[in-house]
C-alpha cells in the first residue's frame, strides 16, 4: 500500500514528548497535545497513562502516555522495535508494565481487584501470525472462548460464530481447519473470533504484515468496514493507505517513546519530528 | 554348537504343576503389559503435571518441576526400585512400613509405583518441550481471549503439544514398557522373570529366551500399530 | 526414623564400593561407550550407505535391540558368549567366559544400537554439499568420511554422546542381575552382609546421583559452547 502524497520538508528537529498542552497545529518543536481536539471531547476507553516498561536493564518503553476515546481509530506506527507492538499488548496485559497505569473502559489493568480474564474478554485482539488454534476447526475457533469465558451455550455460540463469518465472507469454509485456509483468510477468521466475544475495544498488533501482498487487501477491507461502523481500534501497521482511509489519529513511537500522537490531518501534513519525517519518507518511497 | 534344542520344551509341564511352560511365558507377558499399563496411567498424569509447571511463568513451580526431573532422572532405575522395595518401609513409621511389608503383591504395586514416577521424569521432559515448541502468540492469543491459565492450557496448549509429541511418547512408553524386566530383581514374575526360571527348570536357555524375545518384539510391533493409528485418528486436516 | 542410621558401614566399606565396584562400573561404561560409538559409526554409515542389503541389515539390527528389554539381553548374552567364544576358538566345549567379559560384550552390541541412531542424525546433519565437496577433492568414501564428515557429525552430536553415556553409566547397574560386583553389586553385597540395606541403598542412590548430575550440568555447559561455535 503506497500512497501519493510525499512527507513535507524536515522542520521540527527534536523529538516531543506527548503530554503538554500545546496548540496542536504549531509546525516547529511544540510539545504535542495527547488526544486530538476533535476526539478530546469522547468517553476514553483506553488511557494509558506514563507507561514504562523494561526487559532486564533494557528500557523498552518511556513514560508512555495516550487515550483513545469511544469510536475513535487510532493507528500506531513507527520503525521495528520501536515498542508499538509491546505498547499495545500492555492494554491487555499480556505484557506485563513496571510503571504506570492503563484503564480500560474504566476498569484498571493494573490492580489486584480486577478480573483480568473478563477484561481481556470485552477487548478483541488480532495477531500478526493470526495465532488460530491449530487443532480446532473454524467453527471450534470461533466458540471456543464464547463458550468457555461467556459461558454460552454451544448453538449460541455457533450461530453467533456463523454470522461473524458471513460477515467476512468465509461462512463455506465454517467446517475447515485453518492449516486449509490461506493466511488472508485466517486473518479473517481470527477477526471473526475476536468480535465474536462483543469487544468494546478491538486491538491489532500489525494484523498485515505476515501476509503476502495479495492477501492484504481482504484483511484491510474487514477492518475498514468495521472501522465504519464505528468500532474503536488500535491498530498497530505500517499500512499508511490504511491510516488516511480511517484513522482518526496517528501515534508515531520509536525507542520506546511516543514521539508524536497527532490528528490524521496534521500528521502526514506536516509531521513535526524528523525521526517521523525520516520514517514516513522511508516507507511512502516505494 | 553342540547344544541339545528342544522346541517341543514349550508344551511339557512347568514344575509349578498349574500348566505348560508356555502357560509360564504368557502369564509373565500379562504382567509385563498390565504393570507398563498401570505405571504408564500414573507416569502420564504426573508427567504432565510436572511438564506444565516447568513451562508455567511461575518460578516455584518451575524449580520444583526441575527439580523432580533431575532427581528422578539421575538415579538408575533399578537403584529406584531397591529404594522404594527395601528401603521405604524401613524409613516409614513402624506400622505402616510393616503394612507395606506384608501387603500381597507389593512387587507389583512397588513396580508400578516406581517404575510409573520414573517414566513421568520422561514424559514431563516431553510435555515441557512439546509445549514449549508451539509459536508463543498460542498461548497470548489464548489470554487475549480471556481464557484463565489453566484453559489456555486445557484447550489450546495441551491438546496441540500432545499432538506434537506423539511419537516421542511412543518411544517412552516403549522404554516403560521394556523397563518392566527391572522389576524382576524385586520378584516381579514378569516376562523376563518367567523366561529365565523357565531356564533354569528345563536348561532350555536358548528357547525360553528366544520365546521371549519374539513376545516383545510382538507387543513393540502392536505398539507402533497402534501409535500410528493413534496419529492417524488425532491428525488435525491441513498440516 | 533415621535414628538408628549406621554411617559407620559405609564407612568402613568405602574402599570396597568404590575400589572394586565403582572401577568396574566406571571401566565398563568406558570401553562399552568407545566399543558403541565405534561399532554404531559403522551401523550407521551401513544404513545409509545406499547400497544393497546393507541399510537393511543395520535397520534390523538396530530396531532388534531397541525392542528388548536390556536385562533380557545381559541374560542372553550370559548365556551365548560361552558358546559363541567356542565357535569362534574351535574349542570342543562351550568356553568359560568372564563376568567382565560377558557384560562388555553385551553392552557394546546393545549400546551400539543407539548409538548409532545418535551417529545416523549427526551424518544426515551435514549438509550434502560436504560430501559433494569431499568427492570433487578426489577423496574416496572412506577418506571423506574419516576426514570431512565423521568429524564434524561427531562434534555435532557430541553432546547428544555424553548424555548416552551417562544413560550407559546407569545402566550398568543392571549386571546385579548377574551378581557381578559392580559398584551397586558391591553396596548390595554389603547391605545383605551386613543386614543395612537402608543405609548401603540410599548412600548407592546418592553417588549415582552426585556422579550423573554432575556429568549432565557438565553436558549442557559443553552443548552451550558447542552451540555458539556452529
Amino acid at each position: 500500500m503506497t500512497s501519493s502524497a510525499m512527507p513535507p520538508p524536515a522542520t521540527a528537529p527534536e523529538p516531543q514528548r506527548p503530554g503538554a498542552g500545546a496548540p496542536p497545529s504549531s509546525p516547529v518543536a511544540a510539545p504535542l497535545a495527547g488526544p486530538a481536539p476533535a476526539a478530546a471531547a469522547g468517553v476514553p476507553m483506553i488511557a494509558i497513562d506514563q507507561v514504562s516498561k523494561w526487559y532486564g536493564d533494557f528500557q523498552v518503553l518511556t513514560n508512555c502516555t495516550t487515550s483513545v476515546v469511544k469510536g475513535e481509530v487510532v493507528v500506531v506506527c513507527g520503525p521495528s522495535g520501536s515498542g508499538k507492538s509491546t505498547l499495545i499488548k500492555c492494554v491487555n496485559a499480556l505484557e506485563p508494565f513496571q510503571k504506570g497505569q492503563i484503564t480500560v473502559d474504566g476498569t484498571k489493568v493494573v490492580d489486584r481487584r480486577t478480573n483480568l480474564p473478563q477484561l481481556r474478554s470485552r477487548v478483541g485482539m488480532v495477531f500478526q501470525h493470526f495465532e488460530l488454534f491449530p487443532h480446532l476447526s473454524i467453527t471450534g475457533n470461533l466458540s471456543l472462548a464464547q463458550r468457555k469465558v461467556l459461558g454460552r451455550g454451544r448453538e449460541e455460540a455457533e450461530a453467533k460464530g456463523m454470522a461473524l463469518l458471513e460477515r467476512v465472507g468465509l461462512k463455506a469454509h465454517a467446517h475447515k481447519f485453518p492449516g486449509q485456509l490461506s493466511g488472508g483468510q485466517q486473518q479473517r477468521v481470527a477477526i471473526a473470533r475476536a468480535l465474536a466475544m462483543n469487544p468494546v475495544v478491538m486491538l491489532f498488533d500489525e494484523p498485515t504484515s505476515a501476509l503476502d501482498p495479495e492477501m492484504v487487501g481482504e484483511v484491510l477491507d474487514v477492518m475498514v468496514e468495521l472501522a465504519r461502523e464505528g468500532m474503536t481500534m488500535m491498530v498497530v501497521t505500517h499500512e499508511m493507505g490504511f491510516a488516511r482511509k480511517v484513522a482518526n489519529r496517528v501515534i508515531f513511537m520509536d525507542r520506546g517513546e511516543i514521539v508524536e500522537d497527532a490528528r490524521k490531518e496534521d500528521f502526514f501534513g506536516s509531521p513535526r519530528s524528523e525521526r517521523a519525517q525520516t520514517f514516513l519518507s522511508k516507507i511512502l518511497s516505494h | 554348537m553342540n547344544y541339545n534344542w528342544n522346541w517341543g520344551i514349550f508344551f511339557e509341564a512347568s514344575p509349578e504343576g498349574t500348566g505348560t511352560y508356555a502357560d509360564m511365558l504368557l502369564s509373565g507377558l500379562i504382567w509385563t503389559i498390565v504393570t507398563a499399563l498401570c505405571a504408564w496411567v500414573i507416569a502420564f498424569a504426573v508427567g504432565s503435571v510436572i511438564g506444565v509447571m516447568r513451562t508455567l511463568p511461575g518460578r516455584v513451580p518451575q524449580a520444583f518441576g526441575n527439580a523432580y526431573v533431575e532427581l528422578f532422572r539421575n538415579v538408575p532405575l533399578l537403584v529406584q526400585m531397591f529404594l522404594w522395595f527395601f528401603v521405604l518401609p524401613e524409613v516409614l513409621p513402624e506400622s505402616w512400613g510393616t503394612w507395606l511389608k506384608q501387603m500381597s503383591n507389593a512387587p507389583f504395586y512397588t513396580a508400578v509405583v516406581c517404575l510409573g514416577l520414573f517414566t513421568a521424569s520422561r514424559v514431563a521432559e516431553q510435555v515441557r518441550a512439546g509445549i514449549q515448541a508451539l509459536p508463543r502468540g498460542q498461548r497470548m492469543a489464548g489470554t487475549a481471549l480471556g481464557l484463565t491459565t489453566a484453559q489456555t492450557y486445557r484447550y489450546v496448549l495441551l491438546p496441540n503439544a500432545y499432538r506434537i509429541i506423539l511419537p516421542p511418547m511412543t518411544s517412552e512408553f516403549l522404554n516403560n514398557l521394556k523397563n518392566t524386566s527391572v522389576a524382576l530383581t524385586i520378584g516381579l514374575l514378569e516376562l523376563t522373570a518367567r523366561a529365565r526360571s523357565m531356564q533354569e527348570f528345563s536348561f532350555q536357555v536358548f528357547e525360553a529366551f528366544t520365546a521371549a524375545t519374539l513376545l516383545y518384539i510382538l507387543i513393540n510391533l502392536v505398539v507402533v500399530t497402534a501409535s500410528g493409528l493413534l496419529e492417524r485418528r488425532f491428525a488435525v486436516p491441513g498440516r | 526414623m533415621f535414628a538408628n542410621f549406621d554411617f559407620s558401614v559405609i564407612l568402613t566399606s568405602l574402599r570396597y564400593l568404590f575400589l572394586d565396584g565403582m572401577t568396574f562400573t566406571l571401566t565398563l561404561t568406558a570401553l562399552a561407550a568407545v566399543g558403541g560409538v565405534v561399532l554404531g559409526t559403522l551401523i550407521a554409515m551401513m544404513r545409509l550407505s545406499g547400497l544393497p542389503v546393507l541399510p537393511q541389515v543395520a535397520k534390523v539390527y538396530v530396531n532388534f535391540m531397541r525392542s528388548l528389554p536390556l536385562v533380557l539381553v545381559i541374560f542372553w548374552f550370559y548365556f551365548l558368549v560361552p558358546y559363541i567364544g567356542q565357535w569362534a576358538t574351535g574349542a570342543e566345549r562351550p568356553i568359560q567366559v568372564g563376568a567382565f567379559t560377558s557384560s562388555l560384550v553385551t553392552f557394546t552390541l546393545f549400546e551400539a544400537a543407539y548409538f548409532s541412531e545418535i551417529m545416523r542424525a549427526g551424518i544426515q546433519s551435514i549438509p550434502r554439499g560436504q560430501a559433494a565437496a569431499a568427492s570433487a577433492l578426489g577423496l574416496t568414501y572412506w577418506q571423506s568420511m574419516s576426514t570431512v564428515i565423521l568429524p564434524q557429525a561427531f562434534r555435532n552430536m557430541l553432546p547428544v554422546l555424553l548424555t548416552q553415556t551417562i544413560v550407559l553409566f546407569q545402566d550398568t547397574s543392571l549386571v546385579y542381575v548377574l551378581s557381578i560386583t559392580d559398584f551397586l553389586g558391591a553396596a548390595s553385597k554389603v547391605a545383605q552382609r551386613d543386614g543395612r540395606l537402608v543405609e548401603m541403598y540410599l548412600f548407592a542412590a546418592v553417588v549415582y546421583f552426585a556422579v550423573c548430575f554432575v556429568a549432565s550440568l557438565l553436558v549442557r555447559r559443553l552443548q552451550r559452547r558447542v552451540a555458539i561455535i556452529r
